[in-house]
């Protein structure tokens, strides 16, 4: 509580306008809304992917499916210790060692502190790190890079290298890294934050973000129970099959080429100008066909490296992360101690709800403050509350670093949000659903939060367009059959639970975030789109396609898409915040739009007829009463060659003034094992709202997918550390991430919506899914023994301590046995079981009394809200 | 050393060094369907047939494979000639970033020739070795699954009553 007075400075970056009239302005003004046609020919159907053939029959090139001639092998020497000063570095050995090219220590490098985030400039994360440190403040950290003629000699080189190192106290828990005692890791004085945000590196002390909306204080003396719990969402990683890789190679114009797996190219291009110190037109940045990212590959941290080494000898390089470096050395999800306090009444109305985190960003602050900032955003205005506090901080500790995961944030804060939900329907005495259908957000309304918790800065005030959650939720019951399961653990060895859980995102960040598109017409008729949004597998090229395809008015197997190359495509911010669909394909109808007028123009003049007159159909233009027609591929023909001769092509871009929430409501089943402690996730439903889905079977991969990297996460992805920090899990024998065997029955549904400010209705679904089964697995363990698990995984040995607590403390299963054996009623009426069983951990009257004693100081006013 | 093989019905003569992986050798020789995940034969990206069976061909040493077949994905099919299985995963809607699919279509492969009728266990049997972080694998199965439908239903073989996936 110590930091809740602080005041933030989350200010408007700094953009000046120009004062230009918009009738003459250059300046594009973006539609608020899209038209929606009568119809879908594209859009709105599981069309192929476009890519998809050359995928399943290995024809598809990623970055190391090409040949390079005499290129080098890069390896970095990792850090053995958590946090040291070099004090000496000496790689004559291992510069003699033959097959060596170059190696490269802090001293050879020039010094430029970044970030490696791949967000918007300026960012906003710290700029605390740089190629190269004298300061190693992780294991796995960087010490020196070896460019050699094989990746063995590279390898042997780096045991070459002799370094000393003065070892320095490390810090590992997120808890005490802000202590006195506590070792400063950042205590070089060049690093910064590039915009005015608050940064106290001196105590560890990434990124602080505080946000009041009404008095909680307030609430809580308003409700009934007063609930508090503090959940600790763990590390994970992406795994991504195809690791981190990078081929830097000079072209016949002496630029740098980065060939990269990465989801941001041209901010990569912009990081690794910056960081090597050459202009931006020295670089280019191709993004060939990507093994997935999940947000691991939102991060710039193999270019800088190659271009390097390139830069420096002149020759090709190579660097392809091991497994072992992508654990240990890439980025991770960022754990959080989150604590949740909530006022509810009798009715079924939510009081207040204070959210306080401490998020632990590793050695280094990517993403620190915006992943902090989004555990509020993008779960918080779920609910209705008048009394709304959200105080987070992150805190740098000498452990793996934490960046962009897929869930952002509200993987982490969600888990909590949602667990606490059904500790306040059970204090109540109200099931958990109808609570949740009582409070959620609905279309028309507004939350405070959207304004008051931006990225980095001010949001943006929005209310929802379009929510389709309360039939994710009654679908969801049915295919989970709730009614008949809810509260029914049976009475064996083996018990059984279901629990559920409400989800909402963003689609994009409202505006920060730009795509832009580029196409022109060729004399078949086909199109070539360019773009700069990124596919790393998710298929936005083919949706992409089918969005150009709708507002040209031809197939999408007529547009042939070429996306993220930096000097090919025009700008996009690249694949994250769940922006693709949403804001890139806003950027594609812009694009088309102006291709489909110039096209009616064309035919016109051919036809003799009226612009006005023409209509399109799939690749043809016809004159008034269909009488006469012209097809695409005449059209660009005379175009070209015959008369007025032009290119038919535009340029055009995108930004969004609202980041309308995709909904959605997952459901799990579960077998606990009372003797064991095992726990089989027997079912999962997800239901998700993403408005229009453009095409439906890969919307509902993106679910499939999702889901199962969050059931993964929930049961058994764990990193271990040893005492150093050294994790010594960094392999898929022993960080276990599902297989097919593994997998539960997963259900997925898609419930149509349509957002007006989204092309074609559509919404975002990349994210959302990955938060639901820690709470969703979390609520149905507490439904089937009793038990509330807020330490995840929910591994055995967990869930058989927490058996055994809860038979200490004379809370035996027994009483849920007990009470299950009651002729069953209607679910939706009946006392939750566990309610019952088990009162809440923390009572309510003792609850109620701390928040009182803990709220001394008077709740401010954040700088958001003084804003309005 | 030389090593020969038969890779995708071509006789090849491959010059390796005596600890070359067969992953590696492969990729070498232009095989780039064949992919690095983690080279230590967890995640099943690298799988290629050995003479009809499924090997992790990043744990295989070259040398090892002397004189016998190989299958890579390439060798299954083409974008205009596809295998049963690569246009089931097409249709499926199972490849997304499409890294894991020549592992996993390997090890379909394997198990489509070995069971032509399998069961969706089966298939989740075959498969458990091929890592995937972005499906899920549901559709994947379904692919497999519909695969051996068409499969049989071209061979008139008979199915027999599928267990629930």
């Amino acid at each position: 509580m110590a930091k809740t007075t602080k005041k933030t400075t989350v200010k408007k970056a700094a953009t000046v306008k120009p004062k230009v009239s918009p009738a003459i302005s250059p300046i594009p003004e973006a539609p608020r809304f899209f038209e929606k046609p009568e119809t879908f020919n594209q859009v709105s159907h599981s069309l192929t992917k476009v890519d998809a053939m050359g995928l399943a029959c290995g024809t598809q090139k990623y970055v190391a499916d090409v040949d390079f001639h005499n290129l080098l092998h890069i390896k970095v020497l990792g850090s053995p210790h958590p946090h040291a000063l070099i004090k000496s570095i000496d790689a004559s050995e291992a510069e003699k060692l033959p097959g060596v090219v170059a190696v490269f220590t802090w001293k050879d490098v020039p010094r430029v502190m970044r970030t490696t985030a791949g967000q918007g400039f300026p960012e906003p994360s710290p700029y605390d790190n740089c190629l190269l440190d004298n300061k190693v403040r992780f294991v796995g950290d960087r010490v020196a890079i070896v460019a050699a003629e094989s990746p063995e000699i590279a390898e042997e080189a780096c045991s070459l290298i002799k370094v000393q190192y003065q070892v320095l106290k490390a810090v590992f828990d997120p808890e005490k890294a802000r202590d006195k005692d506590a070792p400063v890791i950042h205590d070089e004085k060049d690093c910064r934050v590039p915009i005015p945000i608050f940064y106290d590196p001196k105590h560890n002390h990434c990124s602080h973000v505080e946000t009041r909306v009404g008095d909680v204080k307030k609430g809580f003396k308003q409700a009934d129970v007063v609930l508090e719990r503090t959940y600790y969402p763990h590390y994970a990683q992406h795994c991504a099959i195809e690791p981190h890789t990078c081929i830097a190679y000079l072209d016949e114009n002496d630029r740098l080429v980065l060939r990269s797996s990465t989801q941001v190219p041209f901010h990569a291009r912009r990081i690794t100008a910056q960081t090597l110190q050459i202009p931006i037109k020295k670089i280019r940045v191709i993004k060939p066909r990507i093994g997935g990212g999940f947000g691991g590959k939102q991060e710039v941290l193999l270019e800088d490296v190659c271009g390097l080494v390139t830069l420096k000898t002149r020759r090709p390089c190579i660097w392809a992360l091991t497994r072992a470096e992508e654990f240990m050395a890439a980025r991770t999800r960022h754990p959080m101690v989150v604590t949740i306090q909530s006022g509810v009444k009798k009715d079924g109305s939510i009081t207040a709800i204070s959210m306080r985190i401490i998020s632990n960003t590793g050695a280094y602050g990517s993403h620190a403050l915006t992943v902090l900032s989004n555990c509020g955003s993008k779960v918080l205005p779920l609910y209705r509350a008048d009394n709304i506090e959200f105080i987070g901080d992150t805190v740098y500790t000498n452990l793996p670093v934490a960046g962009a995961y897929r869930g952002y944030g509200a993987t982490q804060a969600a888990f909590a949000m949602e667990c606490q939900m059904d500790e306040m329907a059970e204090a109540i005495g109200m099931d958990p659903i109808k609570f949740r259908q009582l409070n959620h957000i609905k279309e028309g309304e507004s939350s405070p939060i959207f304004k008051a918790l931006g990225e980095g800065r001010e949001g943006v005030d929005m209310s929802i367009g379009s929510c389709g959650l309360e039939k994710c939720i009654s679908e969801g019951m049915k295919r989970i059959d709730w009614a008949k399961k809810y509260g029914k653990p049976g009475t064996g060895v083996k018990r059984r639970g279901v629990g559920m859980c409400c989800l909402m995102q963003g689609s994009s960040i409202p505006e920060i975030d730009m795509g832009a598109v580029f196409i022109k017409m060729n004399e078949d008729g086909s199109f070539n789109l360019l773009l700069g949004a990124t596919d790393l597998g998710t298929g936005s090229d083919t949706v992409m396609a089918q969005i150009a395809a709708e507002t040209l008015g031809c197939r999408h197997t007529d547009i042939l898409v070429y996306s993220s190359d930096t000097d090919m495509t025009p700008f996009d911010v690249g694949a994250y915040a769940s922006s693709t669909t949403y804001l890139s394909g806003g950027a594609v109808i812009n694009c088309a739009s102006k291709v489909r007028e110039q096209i009616v123009a064309v035919a016109a003049d051919m036809l003799g007829e009226k612009m006005q007159d023409i209509t399109i159909e799939e690749g043809a233009c016809y004159g008034k009463g269909r009488k006469s027609s012209v097809t695409f591929g005449q059209i660009c023909t005379y175009a070209m060659y015959e008369h007025k001769q032009f290119q038919i092509g535009a340029i055009a871009s995108h930004i969004s003034h609202a980041s309308p929430p995709p909904f959605a409501a997952h459901f799990a089943e579960v077998e606990v094992d009372t003797e064991t402690g095992e726990v089989k996730v027997l079912k999962y439903v997800a239901g998700v709202d993403c408005g229009n889905a453009i095409n439906p079977q890969l919307a509902d991969a993106q679910t499939q997918g999702a889901a199962l990297n969050g059931i993964s996460y929930a049961m058994t992805e764990e990193f271990i550390f040893s005492d150093n920090g050294r994790m010594l899990n960094p392999n898929f024998g022993n960080y276990k991430i599902f297989s097919t065997k593994d997998m539960p029955e997963i259900e997925t549904f898609l419930v149509p919506t349509y957002e007006k400010t989204g092309p074609y209705g559509a919404k975002s679904v990349s994210e959302i899914s990955i938060n639901g089964a820690l709470p969703a697995i979390g609520n149905a363990i507490r439904n089937a023994v009793g038990i509330r698990l807020t330490r995840p995984p929910f591994t055995a040995e967990k869930v058989l301590a927490a058996l055994k607590e809860q038979a200490k403390s004379g809370k035996k299963a027994s009483s849920v046995k007990a009470e299950t054996e009651k002729k069953p009623e209607k679910a939706s009426k009946k006392t939750p079981v566990a309610a019952k069983a088990e009162k809440p951990v923390k009572p309510a009257k003792p609850a109620a009394k701390k928040a009182k004693a803990s709220e001394k100081k008077p709740a401010k006013a954040t700088a958001a809200k003084k804003k309005k | 050393m030389k090593l020969n093989t038969r890779i995708n019905g071509r006789d090849l003569c491959l010059e390796i060094k005596p600890n070359a992986t067969l992953l590696e050798t492969l990729r070498q020789a232009g095989f780039k369907s064949v992919k690095f995940g983690c080279g230590e034969g967890m995640c099943g990206a690298c799988a290629v047939l050995v003479d009809g069976k499924p090997r992790t061909s990043c744990i295989t040493l070259a040398g090892t494979v002397e004189g016998s077949e190989i299958l890579t994905v390439e060798g299954m099919g083409n974008p205009d000639q596809p295998h049963a299985l690569q246009q089931a995963f097409v249709d499926a809607g199972a490849t997304q970033c499409g890294y894991c699919n020549p592992g996993s279509l390997i090890a379909a492969k394997a198990l489509l020739d070995s069971n032509p009728n399998p069961t969706a266990e089966d298939v989740k049997d075959a498969l458990d070795g091929n890592l995937c972080r972005c499906s899920g694998y549901v559709k994947r199965i379904e692919a497999v699954l519909s695969a051996a439908d068409s499969t049989a239903s071209t061979t008139g073989q008979k199915k027999s009553t599928r267990g629930k996936k």
